[in-house]
């Protein structure tokens, strides 16, 4: 499989990166070469294989649905590049 | 180079025990040395103020009589641990400015157990790359180089800062990240030791988040018994980490010096790739030659997936990091670039927060995880995967103890001659060492001569899970046979 300059924009779109126009076709040939690195992946049959899911044998601890951090909103804000109170400040959202 | 500097760990916990010489003395020395060796740009931030302090603390418990195990140590922290109140920038543009203001499990216990903060050491940007040339901070300089030459050379990647600092005696150990090889490739590059431990044995709370289900935290260290010494602090079960595996933390130091004899060790035929030089095949023989001496038996095995290990791994972690990095936003830490609306805002910070090999891998990760793709690229990766595990799995089934292969395919290169053409040239540095990953298993990278050209050259130990005992075991006496390998001062 490969991508064409459309599909480099659009990922760079689901990704929110922008890319300059003179950016692309570099990019496609890039991403397509790492495209036909993993194609050989085609050839492993994995017929009845499960996809790995942990990779140590382990059952997920638990713990009780408690509060257990939070009412900080000082360090929460701290390195934030626009903050007003205690909100973050991102442009206008909704008109 | 200054005396203190040229101690162990073990070294320097006996002459603190033993009053010789002061965790303060020890701490201002290696900061002496950092100071002069700038050029190596192993270090993003010194921290000689936070150092001092904490050897006057560990000074007063030593007196005390009230040491921790790492008591008075000095080490650096590569830049993706988050330190409290310590810049921690992963290397990257987008997160220039970021103090946090919590501090990673792992640093955390290693403060815990009395060791002493140097500073942040170098990293490729996001631990993305196999030569430290990636970070924003610019590349490390190795303290090695080719006889007869000056030509600057990569100390490897990602932890390259870290590897650096130990090689050069500007720390007695340091912390490093483990995502494909990032421990073990630049320790086999700079002569020192370098361990991945087990997947989940190590927290990674507070760790910059690469690729999830493959990072793990290990150490560097000069000797293989100081691995043994730092892994036993940084180790241990954490509820911040879900995938923290909650087994005890055995005495690792223990295991040195413990007799090999009767350990099957697998030598897998699929590690002797086409076009291997002749100075990697004779190292590996020399290895399979002192494990055997030492009585271990050689067995040769097939782990038949080998080679799609690392098309898999190109998969498997641009898919977790795009999902990681995802949190760069713009809006809660880190760099902000201003855009005409919100979509705009996260699309330039991003563009200009990530560097060229970070976006590359984020596009990578987003196209194979969207739709009508993820099956054919994410879901296979993830069968490959569990293929490759199995294939590890029925070896040790059959009674291997762990696996002898070099750790790199050549020894460091020189600063800008791979991947600028050709991203993939890169991504082979870790042919042998990102199997492990995939695995979830340890594995430990032991300095065992030097090439041609006097550059050192490592080989790697894989073990089953939880098996670093029997790794360092093994490394020992690979440390044994092949001595020390310190760089000649030339910074």
């Amino acid at each position: 499989m490969s991508v064409d300059a459309t599909t480099v924009r659009r990922i760079a779109h689901l990704a929110r990166v922008a890319v300059a126009d003179d950016e692309v076709e570099h990019l496609r040939g890039e991403i397509n070469a790492i495209l036909a690195f993993v194609e050989q992946l085609s050839e492993v049959d994995v017929e009845g294989v499960e996809p790995m899911t942990s990779v140590t044998p382990m059952v997920m601890k638990k713990r009780p649905d408690v509060v257990t951090d939070g009412g900080d909103a000082d360090a929460v804000l701290r390195n934030a590049p626009a903050t007003e109170k205690n909100y973050f400040l991102v442009p206008k959202v909704v008109e | 180079m200054n005396d203190l500097t040229t101690l162990t760990i073990a070294g320097a916990r006996d002459g603190l025990k033993q009053k010789k010489f002061s965790a303060a003395e020890l701490a201002d020395a290696h900061l002496a040395a950092i100071e002069k060796a700038r050029a190596l740009n192993a270090y993003v931030l010194e921290t000689p103020e936070r150092a001092s302090a904490m050897a006057k603390a560990a000074d007063a418990r030593i007196a005390k009589g009230d040491a921790g195990p790492l008591e008075g140590i000095p080490l650096a922290i590569k830049d993706m641990f988050c330190t409290e109140g310590v810049r921690t920038t992963a290397c990257s543009h987008i997160l220039d400015n970021f103090v946090p203001t919590y501090e990673s499990t792992v640093s955390g216990n290693l403060w815990r157990d009395g060791a002493v903060l140097l500073g942040k050491t170098n990293n490729d940007e996001f631990a993305m790359g196999s030569s430290n040339e990636t970070s924003f901070m610019g590349p490390v300089i190795s303290p090695w180089r080719r006889k007869g030459a000056n030509t600057p050379l990569v100390p490897g990647g990602s932890s390259g800062g870290s590897a650096a600092a130990v090689s050069a005696h500007l720390a007695l150990g340091a912390t490093g990240t483990d995502t494909g090889g990032s421990i073990r490739q630049p320790a086999a590059f700079t002569g020192i030791v370098g361990l991945k431990p087990t997947y989940g044995r190590c927290s990674r709370w507070g760790i910059v988040a690469f690729a999830s289900s493959l990072d793990q935290a290990g150490p560097f260290t000069r000797t293989v018994r100081d691995g043994a010494i730092m892994l036993r602090s940084m180790a241990g079960h954490d509820p911040k980490d879900t995938t923290s595996v909650d087994v005890a933390v055995p005495d690792y130091e223990a295991a040195i010096g413990k007799s090999i004899k009767g350990m099957r060790i697998g030598i897998p035929k699929e590690y002797r790739v086409d076009g291997m030089s002749a100075e990697i095949e004779g190292l590996w023989q020399q290895g399979r030659t002192w494990l055997k001496a030492a009585g271990a038996e050689l067995v040769e095995v097939s782990l038949p997936h080998t080679k799609y290990a690392l098309p898999a791994y190109y998969i498997v972690a641009p898919a977790e990091a795009s999902s990681n990095l995802a949190r760069y936003d713009g809006v809660r830490y880190g760099l902000r670039v201003p855009g005409r609306d919100i979509n705009g805002l996260y699309e330039n910070t991003r563009a200009r927060g990530f560097g060229k090999e970070v976006r590359r891998r984020i596009m990578i990760g987003t196209y194979v995880l969207s739709a009508g793709y993820y099956d054919a690229y994410y879901l296979r990766a993830q069968k490959v995967r569990t293929l490759i595990k199995k294939d590890f799995e029925d070896c040790f089934a059959r009674g291997i103890d762990a696996m002898l292969t070099p750790a790199t395919p050549s020894a460091a290169f020189g600063i800008g001659e791979k991947g600028q053409a050709d991203p993939i040239e890169m991504y082979l540095n870790d042919v042998f060492t990102v199997t492990v990953n995939m695995a979830g298993l340890p594995g430990i990278s032991v300095p065992a001569g030097l090439d041609g050209q006097g550059l050192p050259l490592g080989l790697q130990l894989i073990g089953r899970p939880f098996g670093e005992e029997t790794l360092f075991s093994l490394g020992q006496v690979i440390e044994d046979a092949a001595g020390l390998f310190t760089p000649e001062r030339w910074w």
